[in-house]
């Protein structure tokens, strides 16, 4: 599923326009992130606190958009671009556990509360669930701050470029 | 049984009650459609989704997104029991209209950009927490009776 050279083009449209907001939507998407979804609060344990809105949740939200903007500009080699990215979160923040096991794997299911039979057959590896979660807050912030420039192939753009990205950073799990 | 708080009950309540259907329907189908274009496998009968434009101008989408957008007043109507109020749809999805359940979870995703887009900031965090809580309870019983 990679981008075609207009979807490109529409990702970098898209986020020129979105860049005086940029740490809002980052912000918040972190936010609405740990209070969607909050399981993905065992990643942010070692903070003092990681409720939404909180001063350490925002100012990480903000950092990771940056990240974010910085694999804009390097779309056309996403996985050689955020290698080191990659590696740091892979070894240093371990953001999700290296071992892709049945059992956790159907533990956090239960948590998402979805039937069981229907994802043994997903075999999505657990460490990419998370960041395709992260992508969905990102697109609801964007949605609501741009709502007539967050056209649906704008989104699917967007989208697309999210998966990507969350694609090349699983690069060195394992 | 999910337990809902007041607080969740008046925020499900109210977003319904300033919905139009038409228009929230028609867009997060036709979203749904563009974005995760493999969904277009089941609307064979729907005439022209030939891209993003025909789709956002295919009347017979903009029908079927309005139907679907109500059949999720009966959910609202029995929060405490949406399981069994959507038993007999689940069925329906399941053995007559053969869709993956893993696209309930989409299509809802596209719901909640939607409805983000129409509220703007009054789409909070614990409205956007509670509607996708609601939305969840009836993907998955919409998954339920699948076998």
């Amino acid at each position: 599923m990679s981008l075609s050279a207009k979807q490109k083009a529409t990702v970098k449209d898209f986020f020129s326009k979105m860049s005086t907001r940029s740490d809002d939507i980052g912000a918040e998407a972190l936010s609405r992130l740990v209070a969607v979804y909050p399981q993905t609060k065992s990643y942010f344990a070692h903070w003092k606190e990681a409720t939404p809105g909180s001063a350490p949740v925002r100012k990480h939200g903000i950092t990771i958009m940056g990240g974010v903007y910085d694999a804009v500009g390097k779309i056309d080699d996403l996985k050689g671009g955020l290698l080191s990215l990659s590696e740091l979160h892979a070894f240093m923040l371990r953001v999700d556990p290296v071992n892709f096991k049945v059992g956790n794997h159907l533990r956090y299911l239960s948590v998402c509360g979805k039937p069981f039979v229907f994802h043994i057959v997903l075999m999505v590896p657990l460490v990419l669930r998370p960041p395709q979660l992260l992508a969905h807050c990102m697109l609801v912030c964007m949605s609501m701050i741009f709502p007539e420039e967050f056209t649906p192939q704008v989104h699917v753009a967007v989208d697309k470029f999210l998966a990507q990205l969350a694609l090349a950073l699983c690069e060195k799990y394992r | 049984m999910v337990e809902w708080t007041d607080s969740e009950r008046a925020i499900i309540n109210s977003i319904f009650s300033n919905l139009d259907y038409e228009e929230i329907g028609r867009k997060s189908l036709c979203r749904c459609l563009i974005v995760y274009p493999w969904t277009q496998r089941y609307f064979g009968g729907f005439g022209n989704l030939y891209n993003a434009e025909t789709i956002l101008c295919n009347p017979l989408i903009a029908a079927h997104g309005t139907k679907i957008l109500h059949g999720l007043d009966r959910a609202l109507k029995n929060m405490d029991d949406i399981k069994n109020t959507y038993a007999e749809l689940s069925l329906l999805h399941s053995d007559k209209l053969h869709v993956d359940p893993d696209n309930f979870r989409l299509l809802a995703d596209c719901l909640t950009v939607v409805i983000a887009a129409k509220m703007g900031a009054a789409f909070t965090v614990d409205t956007q927490v509670a509607w996708q809580k609601f939305l969840s309870v009836v993907v998955s019983a919409l998954g339920r009776q699948y076998h």
